[in-house]
């Protein structure tokens, strides 16, 4: 980095503040949407009036807690929960009322759980106030009259002038840490501020701060003595962000804007929505269901209680007489803290350490994502990357895919293919076969076919050359600003392509934000014309006769994607004013001369068949006063502080009328790799894939076929712009009809979708593709009348889930998002993906259930805002059928288990109030109690839900269907969670009641000597330990040494703990329970055998099930094998390869 | 936990230093490390559970199994065991007019003789057992009634005794000792068994008071404070439980090795039973050195001092004595498990053998003609 800019910086020097006064004035109605600056704090005379506005300084605080408050605030923010809340009620409840376990049992655990959670985030804000202060004592120089004084970046005031200047009014900046653009931009200075900085007299008019990183509007005011003052528009161009790191510039001067908190990259890091997976929502049913088995056990437990004790004798006998106080409590009441005993007695059912667990998984597996080598990108060295952990799951349950096209599907790198000047068509032959095809300097003029003029090709040539954003790259060892320098090297770039040198040096040169713009400018240097980069405002290029050409670049009328074309307005040497404009075909067309129109639209839209992205070049000459009007029109709206997209808006839309076409261009896209078959293996594994593209309905359409999302016997339902007109009728009685039809064919006629096994194998069925472009899903979503709205809504969204894949061409970024919702929240609430690499993509990132980000050109807006990134497409599959897979099966296992695990512990404890009256007396010891969760059983399931592969990873990748088997949370459904119900239960039965008929005579030792009630708990707390452990052995099918490590570690560990819990007289306890209890115990032939038995008899079931499962598995195995064979035959390709696909500038 | 991780990734994203640190590009441009742990492709056994491999185990459980439940039932059955009702519920039992009478301020102890016979004789060690029923000893007031460190000897818990002992933690004045409804209600019945020769005298028993308690709890758990010498002057300044007859240092005047907190009644009583019928030990019959056996079987008069109300919760007591094996007191149901569970395994094994025979020509009959 050569400098990092820690604020905002408005590259003007600014001076005093005349105009404060009137400012001042205009401050009420304005205060809201617009703010003043003093540049230098340098107030003049008649300022008395004017109060400086307070802005907030340039101190960074990400961080949330200061030493002082941590603890009172990270609690508050840690009982804000709903679990954690519940488990300090019970503490609470255990520390008040008089309860059977003592607080210590659910206190430890809570603290255990508080303490990592408070550490984890303690040592996270620690790190953020250390960053913090890097940034904050990050030295800076400040201009203060006239002297250069060092001053920490905290300190910076807004008004503030700063230096970190280059001649020639620009500077050159990336934004990489902002929105991941590593191209260089260029920022200009504010024209008309003078170079002396110490007597500049200015104010700065600008907005409020908002996040938007590409908008600013500002203007600002320069006093100069005995002038009127000069008033200069401000836009993004003007500003520095804070994060963005200088290029290729030495210093340069500017005023802070916005400081601290308020500047646009601490505005952009607001928090995302969160997430939340289904595996999360299944929790919370389940925990309710356990809520209420609480509830209900513990009110039964009262209930019973009061009615035992109605027997004379049986509440107070003789032996156990009550205390005064327990006399002295009013009835109800005694029955209120007794219910609240039973559930402090029955709570570890809900046990803390789930969610301990559930976190650790999540947290830790995530690791397993981002070390994957498979996704690492030799290309750009980067691997996946994790932004939550809290969705790993949901990769497992995906039913609808959204994909972008362009950059996701197709490669956004761009290579010029060919162009039509005037109606004829310019191909090289060779470039066919030579994909870097260069430009020899006397080619064209032989290879082109001369069906044009030698005028109008130069034209547009010239056309190419002028009309872009692109930058011509100097080489880091040129030094900045030597122009001559830079003359050499493009002069020499220019002599590389005469030299035959290979592409890449000659690549090397250009940088623009758009791919299409590199490829066009290349395109043009091919055929003799090359942009030699900027001079000041002058642009160079160099001809076909090696002339060097300057023009001056007078206004650029940028690229947006509504106007969906771009112009230049340059002024040539002899003086000519053209305006070049190129952009889509539909924006460019009506406004050129019709006559034109028809020799070019046959190309273009050839060429869009063929997938190719293609764009209309036009061109106009300007007559002074035309200019005049449309410069001051210009200047006008650039300086408007309000509605300036808008006034710009229209000045552009007048500006740019009645131009002449000159040709088109068509640019190659290529697919991404393996994008065929990761669409194929996706739809393999029962997904729909969508694909929402703003590209026109031909080019999406070609590249669904190279993805095989379409297939030749796919019947399309088309429901576009052109079908709707095609009956010559209303739109909306044509919308309806159509609707209807597709319905019929595709919903009613369809026959039932049998288990989704075999649909996407068989041939015999039919398989439907929908096409929808914008205008008309506009029209369905948003229909006249309100019942019709919903009505069609419906249809819609059955025609296509009854669609192997749906193609929705000509989208807006919101349409994108719309459409995710849609199908979101539709009938079954399908979990949804969302997948792209652009801006325009974040809506729909943002509003699926899972976004992925693809870390391509495009800058990294999606990156940014998506949950997982992926450095290509084909990493989808992976990452879906493997990873996916996994890991909703290890949190599915992990959650059943958790459950089951603790309702067979605590069933037997319910039980046993049945032998000892009710009296809330506890089963097991308290040590027993606490380290249940902590210690004996959580490492085993914590390793398995991290490392378990039950199917290996290669045959997950293979077999695509196996992903269906685990669909629509299939493991998490109610059946499989009564199903481990039903086995906890039994379990806890048969541990009870195994262990009471054993002490049916409690003389279990061969002395003779009897075994009391905390014999008895440890018994059947033995068996559960090593039962609940084996079920888990059982269910492991990837054995690691980790696994073993822990099974049988934990296994010794509750073997070591209890001898060594039992072998001393603990001076901290209060009673001795357990004193050689488990010594005894094992002395105890019985007792030995009783256990053994237990054990066997508890997972007979589990393995009888597991092997009549495997009886019919051979079966099932072999389908899953034959299938994808015998899929081969539908699997058409198109006669093109993918390669020859890709498509026009839309996006 | 969860939110709280949430918020932590959500702040790392939120704050721009570190955004500029990972933005940096140092670790992300690491290329993942190629370690079997990282790709998870850790070396695994992967077992299968099929047919083949349970059906071996299947037999091998069975095969265990039913013998050792054999072993288990016979061991069981082999053991002798009496049992009889000494509760005196009923007009016709001998110690009717005890449990009647009772009360716990006579000073005069009622005394009951049950006869009873034995129809087999009893071999080697008998022990004697006394059986309580209704009685929740296993009661969560009941269980917490007790103060350890007191009956560890300790001095201060002596005169102290834990506030759990409540209401039986001081009486008149004076910390009970030892504290708590559990040692309060000791039980005090005296059991003393006679054999009636065939000559119609009546020979006195020899039963050993000695080996009834855990070993632990005798010798660690449980201990006198200062020492054993002189417990009067130990126990000084408390005062006896209410229910008592007799303070705690003359539980066993005789033998000062089983008198004061560590006499073997006591110990047994205070380890709670886990269910509210329970049987503890209270006496041995020693075998005798010649070749008769310990009680041959003929006459006896179970000699009663009636001490112990049960009536007034509707309890019962018994006294047991019985025989012991390996595998400790007379219980049926161990065997009856493993003869049931090792015939269930074998079984199934049957099962599970023939259905895989059936499936696997099945499976190959289908898979030729395809």
């Amino acid at each position: 980095m050569s400098s990092l800019l820690s604020f905002y910086l408005d590259l003007v020097p600014s001076p005093p503040c005349l105009r404060c006064f009137v400012l001042q004035l205009g401050r009420d109605e304005r205060r809201v949407d617009s703010r003043s600056i003093c540049v230098g704090h340098r107030s003049s005379s008649n300022n008395e009036a004017f109060i400086p506005p307070k802005f907030c300084d340039n101190r960074i605080v990400s961080s949330k807690y200061t030493i002082w408050n941590f603890l009172p605030k990270n609690l508050f923010e840690q009982f804000r929960r709903i679990a954690n809340f519940y488990f300090l009620i019970i503490f609470l409840v255990q520390v008040i009322v008089d309860t059977p376990t003592s607080p210590v049992t659910s206190g430890l655990p809570l603290v255990f759980v508080i303490t990592v959670t408070a550490i984890k985030q303690g040592y996270e804000d620690w790190l953020r106030h250390k960053a913090d202060n890097e940034v904050n004592k990050y030295p800076v120089t400040v201009l203060e009259q006239g002297r250069r004084v060092r001053k920490e970046s905290e300190k910076i005031k807004v008004g503030d002038v700063l230096e970190s200047s280059r001649d020639d009014d620009t500077c050159f900046v990336t934004t990489a840490s902002l929105d991941g653009e590593s191209n260089h931009k260029t920022h200009y200075t504010v024209p008309d501020t003078e170079k002396d900085l110490e007597s500049l007299n200015a104010t700065i008019e600008c907005e409020q701060p908002q996040p938007d990183l590409y908008k600013f509007v500002g203007r600002m005011h320069i006093y100069k003595t005995d002038q009127e003052p000069a008033v200069r528009s401000l836009g993004p161009e003007n500003l520095l962000l804070k994060g963005s790191t200088l290029k290729n510039t030495q210093t340069i001067c500017g005023v802070a804007i916005y400081t601290g908190m308020e500047t646009k990259m601490a505005l952009n890091y607001q928090g995302k929505s969160q997430k939340r997976s289904a595996v999360e929502k299944s929790i919370n049913a389940f925990l309710l269901v356990y809520l209420c088995i609480l509830v209900s056990k513990a009110l039964l437990c009262t209930i019973l209680k009061y009615v035992w004790q109605n027997n004379p004798g049986q509440d107070e006998p003789w032996y156990n007489e009550k205390t005064q106080r327990e006399k002295d409590t009013n009835l109800y009441l005694k029955m209120f803290t007794d219910f609240l005993s039973f559930m402090v007695l029955f709570n570890f059912i809900i046990p803390v350490s789930m969610y301990v667990t559930v976190e650790m998984q999540k947290f830790l597996g995530s690791f397993f994502i981002t070390w994957d080598k498979d996704f690492f990108d030799p290309e750009i060295k980067e691997g996946a990357l994790v932004n939550t952990s809290d969705l790993n799951e949901e990769l497992g349950q995906v039913e609808y895919v959204f994909t972008d096209k362009t950059g996701t599907l197709t490669q956004n790198n761009m290579e010029f293919i060919e162009c039509c000047i005037d109606g004829f068509q310019y191909k090289y032959q060779d470039a066919g076969t030579d994909l870097d095809g260069f430009c020899v300097t006397d080619g064209p003029v032989n290879k082109v076919q001369h069906k044009a003029g030698r005028e109008k090709e130069e034209l547009f040539l010239r056309a190419l050359c002028l009309c872009h954003t692109v930058q011509v790259k100097e080489s880091p060892e040129q030094g900045q600003g030597q122009r001559d320098g830079l003359m050499d090297q493009v002069d020499g770039l220019g002599a590389d392509g005469e030299g035959l040198h290979p592409p890449p040096q000659e690549q090397r040169g250009f940088i623009a934000s758009s791919p299409d713009e590199v490829a066009l400018v290349k395109g043009a240097m091919r055929y003799g014309f090359t942009f030699l980069g900027f001079e000041s405002k002058t642009m160079k290029i160099l001809t076909r006769d090696n002339d060097v050409e300057r023009y001056e670049l007078l206004h650029v009328l940028n690229f947006d994607p509504v106007r969906r074309r771009m112009s230049v307005i340059v002024r040539s040497k002899s003086g000519d004013t053209l305006l070049f404009c190129k952009g889509a075909d539909s924006s460019i067309f009506p406004r050129v001369r019709q006559e034109e129109v028809e020799r070019i639209r046959m190309n273009v839209e050839r060429n869009a068949t063929e997938g190719y992205r293609t764009l209309c070049v036009a061109y106009k000459y300007l007559n002074a006063e035309e200019y005049a009007q449309a410069d001051a029109g210009l200047r006008e709206a650039r300086l408007a502080l309000q509605d300036r997209e808008e006034k710009l808006m229209a000045v552009y839309n007048q500006v740019e009328t009645g131009m002449s076409l000159i040709g088109a261009t068509a640019v190659e896209d290529r697919l991404q790799e393996e994008a065929a078959e990761t669409m194929e293996a996706l739809q393999g594994a029962g997904m729909k894939v969508w694909v929402l593209t703003g590209d026109k309905m031909e080019t999406a359409k070609s590249t669904c076929y190279a993805c095989r999302l379409f297939q030749k016997n796919t019947e399309l339902l088309e429901l576009t712009v052109r079908t709707l007109e095609d009956g010559g009728r209303r739109r909306e009685e044509r919308l309806h009809e159509l609707l209807v039809e597709y319905h019929k064919k595709a919903v009613q006629d369809a026959p039932p979708v049998k288990a989704g096994v075999t649909r996407a194998w068989s041939s015999a069925n039919h398989d439907y593709g929908f096409i929808i472009d914008g205008a008309t899903l506009s029209m369905v979503l948003n229909s006249s009348s309100e019942s019709n709205s919903s009505r069609y809504k419906n249809l819609f969204l059955q025609i296509c889930q009854n669609c192997t894949s749906v193609l929705c061409c000509r989208m807006a970024p919101l349409q994108k998002a719309q459409i995710v919702k849609m199908v979101k929240n539709s009938k079954g609430s399908p979990i949804t993906l969302s997948i792209g690499d652009g801006a325009n993509d974040v809506s729909m990132i943002l509003e699926a259930h899972v976004g992925i980000g693809i870390k391509g050109k495009e800058g990294r807006q999606a990156v940014r805002n998506s949950d997982y990134a992926i450095p290509k497409l084909k990493h989808l599959k992976k990452l879906l059928l493997a990873h996916g897979h996994l890991y909703y099966v290890r949190i599915a296992h992990l959650v059943q288990y958790f459950f089951y695990k603790n309702l067979c512990f605590i069933l037997p404890q319910f039980l046993y109030q049945f032998f000892c009256g009710y009296s809330q007396q506890p089963l097991y010891d308290a040590a027993y109690l606490t380290m249940y969760n902590i210690c004996f059983t959580s490492l085993p399931i914590l390793a398995y839900s991290l490392l378990e592969q039950h199917i290996c990873m290669e045959v997950l990748l293979d077999n695509a269907t196996l992903y269906r088997g685990i669909a629509k949370n299939g493991m998490l459904r109610w059946g499989p969670f009564f199903y481990w119900t039903l086995l906890g239960v039994f379990h806890g039965l048969l541990f009870f009641f195994g262990v009471r008929y054993l002490f049916g005579n409690p003389a279990l030792q061969d002395n003779g000597q009897v075994f009391g009630n905390w014999s008895y708990g440890t018994i059947v707390f033995t068996v559960l330990v090593f039962t609940v452990t084996l079920k888990l052995a059982l269910d492991t099918r990837h054995w690691t040494w980790i696994n073993h490590f822990v099974i049988w570690g934990s296994l010794a560990f509750y073997v070591f703990f209890s001898f060594f819990w039992g072998g001393i007289i603990w001076p901290f306890l209060k009673q001795q329970r357990l004193y050689f209890v488990f010594a005894n115990m094992l002395s105890s032939v019985s007792a030995w055998l009783a256990i053994i038995l237990l054990i066997l008899l508890s997972l007979l079931p589990e393995i009888l099930l597991v092997v009549f499962r495997k009886l019919r598995g051979p079966n099932a195995g072999q389908m899953k094998h034959r299938l994808p064979s015998s899929g081969t035959s539908t699997i058409f390709m198109l006669s093109q390869t993918a390669s020859t696909h890709s498509f026009s500038w839309t996006d | 936990m969860m939110a709280s991780s949430y918020n932590a990734k959500e702040e790392d994203a939120n704050h721009p230093g570190a955004a500029n640190h990972a933005g940096a590009g140092v670790v992300k441009s690491k290329k993942p490390d190629n370690t079997a742990f990282k790709q998870q492709r850790l070396p695994a056994w992967q077992p299968i559970l099929t047919a083949g491999t349970v059906l071996p185990a299947f037999f091998v459980i069975g095969l265990i199994f039913i013998p050792i439940g054999i072993g288990l039932y016979v061991t069981s059955n082999n053991i002798k065991e009496f049992e009889i009702d000494y509760t005196g519920a009923n007009i016709d039992n001998p110690c009717y007019n005890c449990a009647k009478n009772f009360s716990w301020n006579s000073t005069a102890q009622c005394v009951c003789a049950v006869t009873f016979t034995l129809e087999q004789p009893f071999e080697s060690n008998v022990f004697m057992y006394y059986g309580l029923s209704n009685f929740y000893q296993n009661h969560r007031r009941y269980v917490k009634s007790r103060d350890d460190s007191q009956l560890n000897g300790d001095r201060s818990a002596l005169t102290n005794p834990s506030k759990e002992c409540e209401p039986y933690r001081r009486s008149e004045g004076s910390p009970i000792a030892p504290c708590g409804a559990i040692a309060n209600s000791l039980f005090n019945d005296t059991l003393q068994l006679y054999h009636i020769d065939s000559n119609g005298t009546l020979n006195e028993i020899p039963l050993v008071k000695k080996g009834i308690a855990w070993w632990t709890d005798k010798h660690v758990k449980f201990r006198n404070p200062g020492g054993n010498n002189n417990l009067t002057v130990a126990f000084q300044g408390t005062s006896k439980p209410v229910n008592w007859k007799k303070p705690v240092f003359e539980l066993d005047p005789e033998d000062p090795e089983n008198n004061g907190f560590i006499n073997e009644d006591f110990i047994v009583w205070m380890r709670t039973a886990a269910l509210p019928t329970f049987r503890k030990l209270y006496r041995i019959i020693q075998k005798k050195a010649s070749t008769t056996p310990t009680l041959p079987s003929g006459k006896y008069v179970l000699n009663v001092t009636y001490n112990y109300p049960v009536l007034s919760f509707d309890g019962r007591k018994r006294m047991i004595l019985s025989t012991i094996s390996w595998m400790g007191g007379k219980n049926p149901f161990l065997g009856i498990a493993y003869i049931t569970v090792g015939s269930i395994c074998f079984f199934l094994g049957v099962v599970l053998l023939i259905i895989h025979h059936k499936y696997d020509n099945r499976n190959n009959s289908a898979d030729i003609p395809n």
